[in-house]
């Protein structure tokens, strides 16, 4: 390329991880990322990027840097605890028929 | 687990619908594929924010003036929720960046032609949109998660996009014998490239079986096309303008019109680099990437200063 400079690789910003709520009382929900310099563009970023048609009353911005993931790996024995504790579940028991249709 | 086996879980992953989320196991070649595909679908949204954009202070109401401005953000979101998601595959924003402003990186062809009145603004939400939407809702069910959320998003956005266009070339149909003339010489210009933008037949087009086998898309090009032609046939036809295609015939058998061939020396020459517009595109393309370099900077080092003075006061 007959630029100036060497190349194009210049800054994009550091990448963000955009949480939305939907409405009040509804948990924060994933929307998607973008690049800012700061968090305080990043929310801006983020109300232009995922709420231009009010599709959020609220939300978190993190830097996706900062986020630790399990992978997809860990599935099998990550979450393996979980799997033979049948008694967690209400269906593991068997109450008296009178009990078990109190309202 | 060797490479094959693991090719065959994802393959029955994929044919059982499961979607394919970032972290997963996939095969290189999926993953450079869809970089590819969806980098360009990203910098098409970006590109096509010029045609139109050229029109914005030229609107002949502030009505259509707030809406084309509206329609026009709405492109840039497009594309930055497509550049998000392409960047989940591995890639960088600098990267798919650099290649787009290289040359290196294709984005559709449909935006090398130009807007030469207001009718063209009004023709490209009607078909333009109208193509992009049957194409995006296809892959609003792509096996790629983040592709296809961002997809879901966009489609629900487009709808209004082709509407205002469509009332707006219904609106022109009824009017004068100069504006009922504009409209349709817009129609005559739009149609073709509009047809070229579900890309070659089946038998040229050699990424689609493997893209279909992996869930990415999940009809044809022609099939694609078949739908677009369908559908705004008969919306033309409800306000009376001409589709410019003599060979245009509802086929009684098959439920769907047949037409006319492609110019496919032109669809490859526009590829190629040589459409009317092609120059003009990339050249505002690099000068805003250059013009905005020092805005970039300035907002990093304004970051770097407050973080700075934050970390002094406590």
């Amino acid at each position: 390329m007959s630029n100036s400079k060497e190349s194009n690789y210049d800054t994009q910003w550091p990448l963000w991880e955009v949480f939305t709520q939907p409405r009040d009382g509804k948990p924060h929900e994933h929307a998607g990322s973008l690049h800012a310099p700061d968090a305080e563009k990043a929310l801006e970023n983020a109300r232009d990027v995922y709420a231009r048609r009010k599709e959020a009353v609220n939300i978190w911005v993190v830097q996706t840097e900062d986020i630790t993931a399990s992978t997809p790996e860990d599935q099998g024995p990550f979450f393996d605890p979980a799997n033979d504790k049948p008694y967690r579940y209400p269906k593991f028991y068997n109450p008296p028929r009178a009990v078990k249709k109190r309202s | 687990m060797d490479e094959q086996e693991k090719q065959q879980e994802f393959q029955e992953k994929i044919d059982s619908g499961i979607t394919i989320e970032p972290k997963d196991w996939m095969p290189e070649r999926y993953r450079s594929q869809l970089i590819r595909m969806m980098s360009q679908h990203a910098h098409s949204e970006v590109v096509g924010m010029l045609p139109e954009g050229n029109w914005i202070t030229r609107a002949p109401s502030l009505r259509r003036k707030m809406i084309l401005l509206s329609k026009v953000q709405d492109e840039a979101g497009h594309g930055l929720y497509l550049y998000s998601a392409t960047e989940t595959l591995g890639t960088t924003r600098e990267k798919v960046i650099d290649d787009l402003l290289e040359g290196k990186a294709k984005y559709s062809s449909i935006f090398n032609y130009p807007t030469l009145t207001w009718a063209d603004v009004m023709v490209i939400g009607w078909l333009v949109d109208g193509a992009a939407i049957i194409n995006q809702t296809m892959l609003a069910r792509s096996s790629y998660g983040p592709y296809s959320r961002a997809m879901v998003r966009i489609c629900k956005e487009e709808s209004f996009h082709k509407k205002q266009g469509y009332e707006m070339v219904a609106t022109m149909a009824q009017g004068t014998p100069e504006q009922q003339e504009m409209v349709q010489d817009a129609v005559n210009r739009w149609w073709w490239p509009t047809m070229m933008m579900f890309g070659p037949h089946d038998d040229d087009s050699p990424n689609s079986a493997e893209l279909i086998k992996w869930g990415v898309k999940s009809k044809t090009n022609d099939e694609l096309r078949q739908s677009f032609v369908d559908r705004h046939v008969e919306e033309a036809k409800a306000v009376g303008i001409e589709i410019p295609d003599p060979e245009l015939e509802f086929n009684e058998e098959t439920g769907h019109y047949d037409f006319g061939e492609i110019d496919w020396d032109e669809f490859w020459n526009v590829v190629k680099g040589n459409g009317p517009m092609n120059r003009e595109r990339m050249k505002a393309k690099r000068e805003a990437h250059e013009n905005g370099e020092w805005v970039r900077e300035a907002a990093e080092e304004y970051a770097r200063k407050q973080k700075l003075s934050k970390e002094k006061a406590s």
